[in-house]
């Protein structure tokens, strides 16, 4: 998918102004949110295995090469062929090759954020190749040809009448057709297309090194079918998504699905292939690749400051918690990851120049760090970016902050460089504000302050302020608080 | 405890076992914030008279301006640096720095140390201006730590109260900065001040960690989603039926009261400091 982040203003206004999206939105706070907070409760050791999972997942990261080697040999040794994509062409041009090869007419895809990041669907229709997303929502999304607006419920946005119209437009169904009916629907298509196809591509939650396996974690089943039902079982999976041990997976997989949708002890379908069909086993894939991708998390890997965003497991769990993401959705992020790591992943992975609004876009309030299960410090690295575009990075030097920013930023540093400075600059406001003051509060402030009067008011400078109130006298009130 | 000596007075609390055993009066340095200075005096005013209260010998070193946070949080972390070292040379030496803020002491305590972390010397600096600096509420509660009984104010009078003292007495809903929480870990000092005040009762809202929206420049630069946060903000607040919001933080404060003033609400929007001041003079009923 092409990154397009600089609609993030237009497009939030357009999201706060959709009712049915503001409802769907707040479902996230009672639903996954609430969910994930009683899941937390309800396991003892909740706060050390975070604690554990932060430590086993940096360690890994600062040895991502070796873990990713002994992957890579892992499934190899187990029959499974092992490709390195540099970036999304990288990764297609393999699938596409491998589809290619075993002459596939069908391809169905599970649920898989990096093959979001490439847009892999819609190049297999582009070569020919019918590919069929098999989880719901994905299946939703893809038939609205949108992408996703949440990373575990892509189609959390759409209400069912929306979801009725869209299959009436596209199969003829009745457009009263209750959930129920709309499932029914969508399992019968499905089925046919699990029937029929010749190859599935999946992505990866884990991949564990010393094992050689990949586990994914589903609630429908669906990413079962796909890793037993098709001759060929393509994984394409994001080079952070190592975990060093089968010893850690159990307590990785708690993590993430009690973060994710609050489930225990674990999701509906959890599951775990090591290679494909061996010798003497009845099923699973003829042929299984793996495709690890890089497409711009070396970025990441490089810069210190921002390594710990490779830390993500991708529960989504920071979006429930974010306050702006509950306001504004997923689709205004312009990528495929919304909410406050998106914020981090899209402007470090594509462009910064162009992702420029997403780091401000945050109140910085924290509540994503609190609720993230390896508690990544996304506020801290929300400020770097900022610091990277109003001082300039070693990669591009120069600011890209708005000019009338870095003058007001300059006039602060100059206002309140002595309290005499601070006095003066006071003095100018209280001469600005006489005519806008109503009881002691300003209802209009000019551009480019006018957004806070559009919610709210804003209070008049004090006609005294607190160190002037200090030097006339406040410092001889007595010991009791009298005035004398 | 330095409260007025009366006899009967319950024995101090022993909150932290670092704390030097004090024998005068503790002094301490308010850091008043900009925002407090230059919109909201009157909380800077009853920060002074409730440490005064409790024995505080209070001074106000006057060279200083802003934590610099407003750039910090815009990513001009030169210009931030700058108003760092100003703030550790105006605090130089005090024992007990003060402010009415989690969002400042914050700053101080948590980001200074990583503003500065380049400067071995500053950052030595700011390393000790850290460990001796308090949010308001956190400072009362665990430095100079409330007598050891359920109600410590119970018995004392109210001081000379902008708020009238209804009968029913005054519920106050809690607002909880994100600062103070997240940054500092405050989440029993402020409520264990105001369940301490008799005639008060405290209405918890829904989501009281539930940022407001402000978050500096993002209320402006991002206007009508900071907005929508407010609203559910003081929807929550509204709900309780609470006389006034409490919050630890003028920033905060200004955007809930500003919302609240828009939509004709009645209720008040109070800093944590001027609750205390109007609600207790720490004086024994005759």
């Amino acid at each position: 998918m092409i990154p397009n982040a600089q609609q993030f203003k237009r497009k939030s206004a357009a999201a706060l102004a959709d009712k049915p999206i503001q409802a769907n939105l707040r479902g996230l706070y009672s639903g996954f949110h609430q969910a994930r907070l009683a899941a937390g409760h309800a396991t003892p050791d909740w706060e050390e295995m975070r604690d554990r999972g932060r430590e086993i997942k940096t360690h890994t990261i600062r040895h991502l090469d070796h873990y990713l080697e002994q992957m890579a040999d892992n499934v190899t040794k187990a029959g499974g062929k092992v490709f390195f994509a540099s970036d999304a062409e990288a990764a297609n041009r393999y699938v596409v090759g491998v589809a290619r090869s075993i002459g596939a007419r069908t391809v169905i895809k599970s649920k898989s954020m990096v093959s979001e990041e490439t847009g892999l669907g819609a190049r297999l229709e582009e070569v020919g190749i019918e590919a069929v997303e098999t989880d719901l929502g994905e299946y939703i999304i893809q038939l609205a040809d949108e992408s996703p607006f949440h990373i575990i419920a892509p189609a959390i946005h759409k209400s069912r009448q929306e979801v009725a119209d869209l299959f009436h437009d596209r199969f003829g169904t009745p457009r009263d057709r209750d959930r129920e009916g709309l499932m029914a629907e969508a399992r019968e298509r499905l089925r046919d297309a699990f029937a029929r196809a010749e190859m599935s591509v999946t992505g990866g939650n884990f991949m564990v090194a010393d094992t050689g396996t990949l586990a994914l974690v589903t609630n429908e089943g669906n990413g079962r079918m796909c890793t037993s039902m098709p001759r060929v079982h393509v994984a394409m999976v994001g080079m952070e998504k190592v975990i060093p041990s089968m010893a850690d997976l159990g307590m990785f997989l708690k993590l993430l699905i009690r973060s994710a949708t609050g489930q225990r002890p674990l999701s509906s379908y959890v599951t775990l292939v090591s290679g494909p069909r061996g010798a003497d086993e009845e099923d699973g894939p003829e042929e299984f690749h793996l495709v690890i991708v890089d497409n711009g998390r070396s970025n990441l890997l490089a810069d210190p400051e921002l390594r710990e965003a490779l830390n993500c497991l991708k529960c989504g769990a920071c979006l429930n918690a974010c306050p702006v993401y509950r306001k504004v959705g997923g689709h205004v992020y312009g990528w495929v990851y919304g909410g406050p790591i998106g914020s981090i992943l899209t402007p470090a992975m594509t462009d910064l120049a162009e992702a420029r609004d997403l780091p401000y876009a945050s109140s910085l309030c924290g509540a994503c760090r609190e609720a993230c299960p390896v508690r990544i410090d996304i506020p801290r690295m929300l400020l770097h970016l900022r610091k990277q575009i109003a001082e300039g990075s070693p990669q591009s030097p120069s600011s890209k902050a708005p000019l009338v920013e870095r003058l007001a930023f300059r006039l602060w540093s100059a206002a309140v460089r002595t309290p005499g400075a601070m006095r003066l600059a006071s003095a100018f406001g209280r001469l600005f504000q006489a005519p806008l003051r109503r009881r002691g509060t300003l209802r209009w402030l000019p551009p480019p302050l006018g957004g806070w009067t559009r919610h709210r008011g804003f209070p008049a400078l004090a006609s005294k302020s607190f160190q002037d109130r200090w030097r006339d006298g406040l410092n001889d009130t007595d010991q009791a608080g009298r005035q004398p | 405890m330095a409260l007025p000596s009366e006899e009967g007075d319950p024995a101090p609390r022993q909150r932290e076992e670092d704390q030097p055993h004090r024998t005068g009066p503790v002094a301490a340095s308010l850091f008043v914030t900009c925002i407090v200075d230059q919109f909201y005096p009157d909380v800077g005013e009853s920060a002074v008279r409730v440490l005064r209260r409790f024995g505080v010998d209070v001074d106000f070193p006057e060279s200083q301006t802003c934590c610099g946070q407003p750039a910090f949080n815009a990513g001009y972390t030169g210009l931030a640096a700058d108003a760092a070292l100003r703030t550790l040379e105006a605090f130089r030496g005090a024992r007990y720095v003060v402010a009415p803020s989690g969002s400042c002491a914050a700053m101080v305590k948590v980001f200074y140390p990583e503003l500065l972390r380049d400067d071995p010397a500053a950052l030595a600096e700011a390393r000790d201006l850290a460990a001796r600096t308090y949010e308001l509420s956190q400072y009362i509660v665990d430095v100079l730590g409330l007598p050891d009984h359920p109600h410590p104010f119970e018995g004392l009078r109210a001081g000379s109260s902008p708020l009238p003292s209804t009968e029913r007495g005054l519920s106050v809903t809690y607002h909880e900065g994100c600062h103070l929480r997240r940054e500092l870990g405050a989440l029993t000092q402020p409520r264990e001040l105001m369940r301490s005040l008799p005639d008060v009762a405290l209405a918890e809202m829904e989501h009281p960690d539930e940022c407001c929206g402000f978050g500096g420049t993002f209320s402006v630069k991002f206007a009508d989603i900071s907005g929508a946060m407010l609203s559910d903000k003081l929807d929550r607040i509204e709900a309780t039926g609470a006389d006034a919001v409490v919050a630890c933080d003028s920033s905060c404060l200004m955007q809930i009261e500003g919302g609240l003033r828009k939509r004709g609400s009645a209720v008040r929007a109070l800093h944590l400091a001027e609750l205390l001041d109007s609600r207790a003079a720490f004086e024994r009923v005759p």
